[in-house]
């Protein structure tokens, strides 16, 4: 995997972010931002760019699956891989995320190597 | 309430500490809860909604959740803070995502909201319902904490 990738971390709990970011520097992954919802993630994607966006689902303001619908439908950032991490996971969720075009997606609870394992998947 | 509703919320929990802290907790005897008081000096509550409507909460006193975030961190944690408050709030999530996909398989669909987090010595715990409440103690190396679920009648 490519470790010099840009990757934007969205979540409202801070916690999660701190899990996730650990992970990923434990992967090497050095060029990680953190957003705490949807639409702070929209607005760093008007002056930035992202390999990779790991996202949660539940959050106030935007939800992880309105972020995703939105990234599809704009012109920049349409192709951008997007990991749902999420412990929203009864099927009919699975669903609306596919059909709104996600990578992947990773159910909460996690362990490193399901992150892992996902993120070579999507990067290759 | 149905009692085969109170397993998917042990099993949830259990899943979820083991799995995002590495802690094994073991579950005691479920007992009706009578009064509005916390076990524990942290809690996370949150509703869910659909079979029926309720609210769910997680209390642990201060011994255990410190155990639990140090692991999930990987570094240790001192005192009951903001950092805490936040992660409790991520393991009733956690704990309730989990909960609801196993009452999924038992043909039983919920949603839920975002959770919210009290904290304090003695902090009352308020259920959205007026349904009984049923508490589900665990203990784990560090210290113990309960489980609240609340349904409506």
């Amino acid at each position: 995997m490519d470790t010099s990738i840009r990757i934007l971390v969205v979540d409202d709990f801070a916690t999660m972010r701190r899990i996730l970011k650990n992970i990923l520097k434990q992967l090497g992954f050095k060029n990680i931002t953190e957003a705490d919802d949807g639409t702070a993630a929209l607005e760093l994607l008007k002056k930035n760019t992202f390999d990779l966006i790991i996202s949660d689902w539940n959050m106030p303001k935007m939800t992880g699956l309105d972020l995703l619908k939105t990234i599809r439908s704009s012109g920049e950032h349409k192709t951008v891989p997007f990991l749902m991490v999420t412990a929203e996971a009864q099927k009919h969720n699975v669903i609306e995320a596919v059909q709104a075009g996600v990578s992947n997606y990773v159910v909460k609870p996690f362990t490193a190597d399901a992150i892992q394992d996902k993120l070579k998947k999507i990067l290759g | 309430m149905d009692a085969k509703m109170i397993n998917p919320f042990i099993n949830a929990t259990t899943h979820v500490l083991q799995t995002m802290a590495f802690v094994t907790s073991k579950a005691g005897k479920p007992y009706l809860k009578q009064d509005d008081v916390a076990r524990g000096d942290v809690t996370g509550v949150i509703g869910i909604t659909g079979e029926t409507n309720g609210t769910i909460a997680v209390t642990f006193d201060e011994g255990s959740i410190l155990k639990i975030v140090s692991n999930m961190f990987g570094e240790e944690m001192k005192e009951l803070n903001h950092e805490i408050a936040d992660a409790v709030g991520e393991l009733t999530n956690m704990i309730s995502g989990q909960a609801r996909r196993e009452l999924e398989t038992m043909g039983k669909i919920f949603e839920a909201a975002i959770p919210s987090v009290i904290t304090g010595k003695n902090h009352a715990i308020t259920h959205y319902t007026d349904g009984p409440k049923i508490a589900i103690p665990f203990t784990t190396e560090g210290g113990n904490f309960t489980i609240e679920v609340c349904m409506e009648r």
